[in-house]
């Protein structure tokens, strides 16, 4: 067995807090290089340069590239060799919340759905653990804003419905968030499993390199077939017309029931921030 | 073409003046709400009691920014979703408000007080936070600090960019930019 400290993963979940705010991934980066170059509408072409100017204005300046510095997603992937001293959570959770004061960084969490009152410190995030092998501990932090999460959605179809069915219920969602996710968007697709499953699918979506294929010829086509008619929707860079609406669309697929077909939509901005590192047991 | 400047509060000549599809500069004052801030504002419409600012001819940014970093007068500042105000706005527009600043379409109740109103809703560009924070000169908090992010400011801005995205005379850009680009629309077929 390996030792991993709760200070080390504290330490590992405030600069990647920090990092993630206000430095976009360089695949994004390109990604909205390539749609400013592809874009016809003039409206789209502007929008996409101040998207542009304000990644640099962030990364120069150490600013958050959008105020909306989001619920704090965090996926661990935790080695089986692995002997955590501390409590996984209670790091995370303090990486956090320094992150955000240090950093300046938005407190958007609030205690109770229906409470509404603001917990201060942006705690607590939202942790996924896996088991992987080996004797180390990879850390991804995804601050996610609500603009885009508020817009997905998820479908228990019928195995009937097959793949025009998951075509039409991801257009249609995509097509009723409109400009309200930020577009030009990264659309995540979670496709089997279970209900809940379907949607831990589509955010892991989400982490993949920009425009990187699926992982079977299953998922590879839909994505095709998806990213070309998103863009036929109209819905353009910010909702105001344009042929750039989604810069990728990701999908990830899992074995599911014989009766069932779920579906998850998740949708990020166009500041789609992430920042991951690994830590070696000690 | 080169943005078109517009003074704030705006005049309501002014305001009849702008056009869906074009890009402005706002230059002065501007107000912050956003959520938990329209919540209260129309509470207190309702009670007949005084708002915390003259909201007539006023302009609102709908906007929970970043905290000022020392030596900085805001931290970032992008425009939220107005959608989640369209049950408010109407009762704002009819108190006097004259404009919004936001990002993403309203719903029809929305677009038809703005043309009763001869109001106009502006875009700003949604997730360029850090960008729109260089525009913001001065920021002053002017009703309910206890919201934090949600507080009302007072902004003073300079050459903010924005699109007009729905004219006082319903003109609504999320709808004609799509026609415009959309195969669904003239290709006559859609999935």
């Amino acid at each position: 067995m390996k030792t991993i400290t709760a200070k080390r993963i504290e330490d590992a979940v405030y600069q990647l807090c920090v990092d993630a705010a206000s430095v976009l991934p360089r695949d994004v980066r390109q990604s909205l290089e390539r749609a400013r170059t592809g874009e016809q509408s003039p409206i789209g072409r502007q929008m996409l340069d101040c998207i542009l100017e304000n990644a640099d204005i962030a990364a120069d300046e150490h600013q958050p590239i959008c105020q909306d510095t989001g619920l704090v997603v965090v996926f661990v992937r935790l080695g089986q060799k692995v002997f955590l001293e501390g409590n996984l959570d209670e790091a995370v959770n303090a990486g956090v919340a320094r992150a955000y004061r240090d950093a300046y960084l938005r407190k958007s969490m609030v205690a109770h759905p229906l409470n509404r009152e603001n917990t201060g410190d942006n705690t607590p995030a939202v942790v996924h653990v896996r088991l992987m092998e080996g004797s180390s501990i990879h850390i991804t932090v995804c601050p996610k804003g609500f603009g885009s999460e508020n817009m997905g959605g998820v479908a228990m179809l019928k195995p009937a419905q097959g793949q025009a069915g998951v075509i039409d219920y991801v257009l249609s969602v995509v097509d009723k968030a409109g400009a309200n996710p930020c577009p030009p968007i990264i659309v995540g697709v979670g496709l089997g499993g279970t209900m809940e499953y379907a949607a831990l699918l589509a955010k892991e979506a989400l982490l993949r390199p920009v425009g990187r294929p699926g992982a079977n010829k299953w998922d590879r086509e839909l994505e095709k077939e998806l990213l070309e008619k998103i863009n036929g929707l109209g819905i353009g860079p910010q909702g105001l017309g344009g042929t750039q609406t989604a810069l990728a669309v990701h999908v990830n697929s899992y074995p599911t029931h014989i009766a069932g077909l779920p579906v998850a939509v998740n949708l990020n901005c166009h500041a789609a921030r992430h920042a991951e590192t690994e830590l070696e047991g000690e | 073409m080169a943005p078109k400047t517009l003074n704030l509060p705006l005049s309501p000549q002014a305001a009849a003046a702008v056009r869906a599809g074009e890009a402005y500069n706002l230059n002065g004052v501007l107000y912050t709400a956003r959520d938990a801030a329209h919540k209260r504002l129309v509470e207190l419409l309702d009670k007949n009691q005084e708002l915390p600012f003259d909201v007539r001819g006023q302009v609102i940014y709908y906007v929970g920014p970043c905290p000022a970093p020392p030596g900085r007068v805001i931290g970032s500042a992008g425009p939220t979703t107005s959608g989640r105000m369209d049950v408010y706005t109407p009762r704002l527009l009819a108190a006097g408000i004259w404009g919004l600043v936001g990002k993403g379409d309203r719903s029809p109740e929305v677009v038809a007080a703005l043309k009763k109103h001869g109001a106009v809703y502006f875009a700003a560009v949604g997730g360029a936070g850090a960008l729109i924070a260089r525009h913001i000169t001065a920021a002053q908090v002017v009703a309910f600090p206890e919201l934090g992010p949600e507080a009302i400011y007072r902004l003073e801005v300079r050459d903010l960019p924005v699109v007009a995205a729905i004219d006082s005379l319903g003109n609504n850009y999320y709808v004609r930019g799509r026609e415009i680009y959309g195969w669904k629309n003239h290709q006559g077929k859609r999935g």
